[in-house]
């Protein structure tokens, strides 16, 4: 151990760690600069780069020892005082959602400004370009550098809050690195850590040998847990019927880095231990793969055929005979595993107090969460403290259980505080994907250009675990025949077991593999009813008084029609430009505009999911909002407060949050299925009017009363009539809050028969986005050069946050179209599995369509999957477009591309 | 405790290398991901405090790339034509994160199959500096890179420098490199080529080599020499692709690689070709 010096934000400070170790975790760990975030240590994400004499460099690929010194800057040095002029402008733009990337792009961003105060956007990208950000899709990021002399939005007066760009919440920790994430989370006191030891095969029985000369070998170590240790249930999942996944495996493993045992003990110790020295003997089994699944022996008893699950939707007769001069068209699609790729690893600790488990840890699901440990621990889900830290980004992944078992069992049974922060490897090896799909479908369209019918099959690889697969096959067949009127539908859909990684939730739940589907089949009818493709679906589209295929009938807000207008002249436009463009003979390059639509349900499928929030006034006059929704970036922190200031007629920046620990807030639901806004933002909308109620009724004021909170006092006018509630003398309760107000919603919907009719959500989101590629047809690479993308939402209830959405499901849904697949044991990185850098994602016109829904909170629906369902059929259209050929399996490579353009050209058709 | 030595001045380097083989650190751009999550195991040599080793020297008949010298330096160096194909790779090297930590020669000694800068170096007909206390060598790239992560330096000895010759002309490089997204990318496939011309805008010589295409980066010795004499034109690549080996990936095919190669190789032609080219 030597003493390095070196400056640190200004200061000289003295660091006393091998020279070898790596400065991000100095930083983190003896400096507890916990806003250097380490999303890989591998240089692959940039979100630990700190500025070493004022040059970025990564700080897990920099040695301690070769800053002795030298001036380190990081994200804590920015704001000294005040926030710099670049924080304010990432708050104003909204360039900052989760916020994990946050840091690494500042500090990347601030050595480009001190060398160029007014950067040009190709400029932007090559500083950027070496920090990934799975949530904004980069573009409110360069609209920030861009600006950086902006300044903070403003605060809207009482009552104004809903519809205005106001900045997120919990925005200033994000951009200050003050932002507590999983992995910057840690217990009071000493703590130990916790190693997973996982299966390197997809398939294989495995029993544990003598352990003795491990401990012998290793004497710090504490513990080795396996699944005899698990004092409850052993198995987890997120159905009744589908807990099926172990917290150990116990003797047979069925997917490649499932765990098998942990090791517990202080972090030096683990680190010495080879995987070597675990005695586990391996008998390795043959793979059950997609192919072959529902042939071969079922990896479980609920599963025969390895069929986990089927969904289905019917409606008219799919076998009627078309009428005359109709029009067929069919395509098969195949998609593959796709990451989530958030740059927060999973991370948590948990500690025992006295009798009940208490978990720290990043979560889209605290409430599930709490069930599933009591569940593991053999408690009741009273005896389980779950609070949520920040979120690195989401999407779906973080709705399944992670570190928390082990670390739950581990801190249980050893009654010390356990911690665990998975490696990138780690989390990409063991954690859910979306699926994989596989797909046939096929649709008939009248001479009238009307559709006529609609089959769709699709089977959905869900891995070894039950997971989310349920979802999947049951919104799926409700989606897949597109957002379009059809009488006669038959949608089915599978979820087949395999030895591969669990397919778990990922924004869209499956609907994003099949509008694949149905946007090429849209397009092939088109054309060969010889109309506009953008015309032929305006004609079908969904609108107000249609029946869905589920025979639903929509209300008012079905507006993918005003979607469509709103794009046609852009779509008239760019397909001229990109005409020209072929005709001016630019080989190898050619271009293409297509189109994509979408539409999905708000909520779970058919099945309850109510949200419960309270609201309190505190003696000081300030407002808590206890919101057991998680804010996973997306926003809902700062939407929930403004729906609820507006609802109370208190100005937003009066609202306090309390958000996510479960010991002080109640179940909002899980953050999915793009509901918080519709279905929490109506629980907190009802929880303030409540609220509201009570100060009125003790003021005995009328509804239109006016209510201005003072310090430790209410005003309330009516009419003329003004009178004082002091809060001072209140009662509190053991929160403090002198009043309270409830709220709580559960959207309405029906259960689906067997030929899956019934009323499955509340509430449909619709959009239609255009996409214009350039394709280079020598090589197959595939450039976007700009998306329109006109979204239904309802009410924005903060355009910003809502922008944000749009953009960010649109650079997943490139990710998806172009670039993503996830091979298991061969992209367990990410330098090998490739998302959108910041020079990927094109820029993006968001057209927002505001058609209040009669249910949702101001008229407001989510938007959060929406985003990303349309990009991917547009991209791969546009390709079509372009170049004649029909890519059918995602991603679209450069060789998958290639080929398809050599086959349409032996075809003739390009 | 495993040792780590952080020499000032070369002779200390060489002497702690001769004494025993260490893992030799530069910019740790390569080292470090290697190694997971953990630290570094073993004896570390941190080269990056020995003095006078990275400003890119100008020679009368060379140019010499000291073992300091990191990516970016090559971006901000005067240097001329001949080094467009190296600039544009240390451009497309990592995010400016590790352009500003790696170091060039450290890309050689790495020696992955995908290294962005062999192939460029390979045109420039670099030779390898090699120093210990028994003396100094040089090797030729080719010789000095034997096959994936294998390289001819011995454990006593420290890559010092790239040396690179001055052409006797006008020259230019070119690099063509393929991948799936635009920054943080590992090469599908590249072509790197340096021309030199005559008075007459033909070429004197051409220096040509395909990266991520075999297990090291291989000239092509044909296609170079039916380009002497000639402007450079698409047409004659075909025949000339016999020293590729690709192999299949998760990034491609063989097939696909081998393709794309020789649009890659007509594309680095096509530019050495134009007037612009030629007047460099
Ligand atoms: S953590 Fe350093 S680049 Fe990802
Ligand atoms: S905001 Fe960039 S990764 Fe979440």
């Amino acid at each position: 151990m030597t003493a390095i010096g070196f400056v640190l934000n200004g200061r000289e400070v003295v660091a006393t760690a091998p020279p070898r170790r790596r400065l991000a975790a100095v930083l983190r760990d003896e400096f507890g600069l916990t806003g250097t975030k380490i999303g890989c240590d591998a240089g692959d994400c940039g979100a630990c780069t700190v500025l070493l004499d004022g040059a970025p460099v990564c700080a897990c690929l920099t040695a301690l020892g070769q800053v002795e010194g030298r001036a380190v800057a990081t994200v804590e040095g920015l704001a000294a005082s005040a926030l710099a002029p670049l924080q304010r402008a990432f708050l104003r733009h909204g360039a900052a959602q989760c916020g994990i990337c946050t840091p690494g792009m500042l500090m990347a961003a601030m050595a480009l400004l001190a060398r160029t105060p007014q950067p040009d956007e190709a400029a932007i990208a090559d500083a950027l370009g070496g920090v990934l950000c799975r949530c904004t899709g980069y573009r409110a990021i360069i609209a920030a550098v861009a600006d950086a002399a902006a300044t903070l939005p403003e605060e809207p007066p009482s009552g104004a809050a809903v519809g205005a760009r106001v900045a997120r919440r919990d925005g200033v920790e994000k951009v200050t690195g003050r932002e507590r994430f999983g992995a910057d989370a840690l217990p009071a006191g000493p703590f130990l850590t916790l190693r997973a030891i996982r299966s390197p095969y997809p398939h294989a029985r495995f029993t544990i040998g003598d352990l003795a000369p491990l401990f012998a070998a290793h004497p710090a170590l504490v513990r080795v847990l396996t699944a005899a240790d698990v004092p409850g249930s052993l198995c987890y999942g997120i159905y009744a019927t589908g807990k099926d996944q172990p917290v150990l495996a116990e003797g047979q493993v069925r997917h490649r880095g499932e765990p098998v045992c942990a090791l517990v003990g202080p972090a030096e110790a683990l680190a010495a231990i080879a995987e070597a020295e675990v005695p586990i003997t391996w008998d390795i089994l043959p793979p059950v793969g997609f192919d072959d699944a529902t042939a071969t022996q079922p990896l479980h008893a609920h599963a025969p055929e390895n069929i986990l699950c089927r969904g289905r939707v019917r409606a008219g007769d799919p076998d009627a005979a078309p009428p005359a001069g109709a029009v067929r068209a069919g395509i098969a699609i195949e998609t593959s595993f796709v990451e989530h790729a958030y740059i927060e690893p999973e991370a948590g600790y948990a500690r025992r107090v006295g009798d009940r488990i208490e978990i720290v840890a990043c979560t889209q699901t605290p409430y599930m969460d709490r069930d599933a440990i009591a569940g593991i621990l053999g408690i009741t889900p009273e005896q389980v403290r779950i609070v949520p830290t920040a979120v690195g980004g989401g999407f779906g992944g973080k709705l399944d259980l992670s570190v928390q078992p082990l670390i739950a069992v581990a801190a249980w049974l050893t009654g010390r505080p356990v911690r665990m922060v998975y490696s990138r490897s780690e989390s990409m090896a063991s954690t859910t994907k979306r699926h994989p799909a596989r797909i046939r479908a096929e649709a008939v369209a009248g001479a009238d250009g009307r559709l006529f019918s609609v089959r769709f099959h699709g089977d959905f690889n869900t891995g070894a675990y039950a997971s989310w697969g349920p979802t999947v096959a049951n919104r799926v067949p409700v989606h897949a025949a597109g957002p379009y009127a059809v009488p006669n539908v038959l949608c089915t859909s599978a979820a087949i077991h395999t030895t591969d990684p669990p397919a778990g939730a990922f924004r869209g739940f499956g609907v994003p593999q099949a509008a694949i589907a149905h946007e090429a089949l849209m397009d092939a009818l088109a054309d060969r009813l010889g109309l506009d493709a953008l015309e032929f679906r305006l004609r079908n589209a969904l609108r107000p008084g249609s029946r869905t295929p589920t025979g639903q009938v929509l209300g008012a807000d079905a507006a993918l029609g005003a979607c469509l207008e709103a794009l046609r002249p852009r779509w008239r436009a760019w397909r001229d430009e990109a005409a020209a463009f072929n005709a001016a003979r630019h080989r190898p390059v050619l271009r293409g505009v297509g189109i994509g639509c979408m539409w999905y349900g708000i909520g779970n499928t058919s099945l309850s999911n109510p949200s419960a929030m309270a609201i309190g006034l505190a003696r000081t006059g300030r407002i808590v909002l206890f919101s057991g929704a998680v804010d996973i970036g997306q926003g809902s922190n700062t939407v929930l407060a403004q729906i609820a200031a507006d609802a109370l007629g208190a100005p937003l920046g009066q609202i306090d949050l309390v958000t996510g620990d479960t010991d002080r807030t109640r179940d909002a639901g899980k953050t999915s299925a793009s509901r918080q806004t519709f279905v929490s933002g109506n629980a907190a909308l009802r929880a303030a009017l409540a609220l509201r109620a009570e100060i009125l009724r003790r003021a005995n004021a009328g509804p239109a009363a006016r209510i201005a909170f003072l310090p430790g006092a209410l005003q309330v006018s009516d009419g003329g009539r003004t009178s004082t509630l002091a809060l001072e003398s209140l009662p509190a309760d053991a929160e403090g809050m002198v009043l309270r107000g409830e709220g709580y919603f559960d959207p309405p919907t029906t259960p689906l028969d067997q030929d899956g009719q019934g009323i499955p959500y509340a509430s449909f989101a619709f959009a239609a986005q255009i996409a214009e590629v350039a394709v280079d047809t020598a090589l197959g690479t595939v450039t976007v050069r700009r998306i329109a993308a006109a979204h239904e939402v309802g009410r924005a209830i903060n355009p910003t946050l809502v922008e944000g959405q749009i953009h960010g499901g649109i650079a997943q849904g490139l990710g998806l179209a172009l670039m993503e697949e996830y091979v298991p044991g061969r992209t367990e990185n990410l330098h090998d599995y490739l998302i959108p850098t910041i020079g990927d994602v094109p820029p993006i016109e968001v057209m927002l369509i505001e058609e209040a829904d009669a249910l949702g909170p101001f008229g407001a629906k989510g938007v959060g999957e929406p985003a990303l369902v349309a990009t991917a059929p547009a991209i791969l259209n546009a390709i079509a477009a372009a170049t004649g050929a029909r890519i059918t399996r995602v991603p679209a490579t450069p060789e998958r591309v290639l080929a398809a353009i050599l086959a349409a050209r032996d075809e003739g058709r390009a | 405790m495993d040792a780590w030595l952080r020499p000032t001045s070369l002779a200390d380097a060489l002497a702690a290398l001769a004494a025993a083989p260490r893992v030799i650190l530069a910019g740790g751009t390569d080292l470090y991901p290697s190694h997971g999550t953990s630290s570094l195991p073993g004896s570390i040599l941190d080269i990056s405090a020995l003095p006078g080793l990275r400003r890119i020297e100008t020679h009368a008949d060379h140019w010499r790339i000291p073992c300091l010298a990191t990516w970016s330096d090559v971006i901000g160096a005067e240097l001329p034509a001949s080094f467009d194909g190296l600039r544009a790779a240390a451009r497309q090297i990592g995010g400016v994160q590790v352009q500003n930590a790696a170091t060039v020669i450290g890309n050689v000694c790495n020696a992955s199959p995908a290294a962005d800068g062999i192939p460029n170096l390979l045109a420039l007909d670099a030779t390898v500096e090699l120093a210990s206390l028994a003396g100094t060598r040089h090797l030729a790239l080719a010789d000095f890179v034997l096959g994936n992560r294998r390289t001819a330096r011995r454990p006593d000895e420290l890559a010092v420098a790239l040396r690179i010759p001055r052409p006797a002309g006008p020259a230019r490089g070119v690099f063509e490199k393929l991948g799936a997204r635009r920054y943080l990318v590992i090469s599908i496939t590249m072509v790197a080529a340096v021309a030199e011309y005559d008075a007459a805008g033909r070429v004197r010589r051409a220096r040509i080599a395909v990266g991520a295409c075999g297990p090291r980066a291989v000239r092509l010795p044909g296609l170079e020499a039916a380009l002497e004499g000639r402007q450079p034109e698409a047409d004659l690549v075909t025949p000339h692709l016999a020293p590729l080996a690709p192999i299949d990936d998760v990034r491609a095919s063989a097939e696909y690689r081998l393709r794309a190669t020789a649009e890659l190789l007509r594309r680095a032609l096509d530019a050495l070709g134009t007037p612009r080219a030629r007047a460099a």
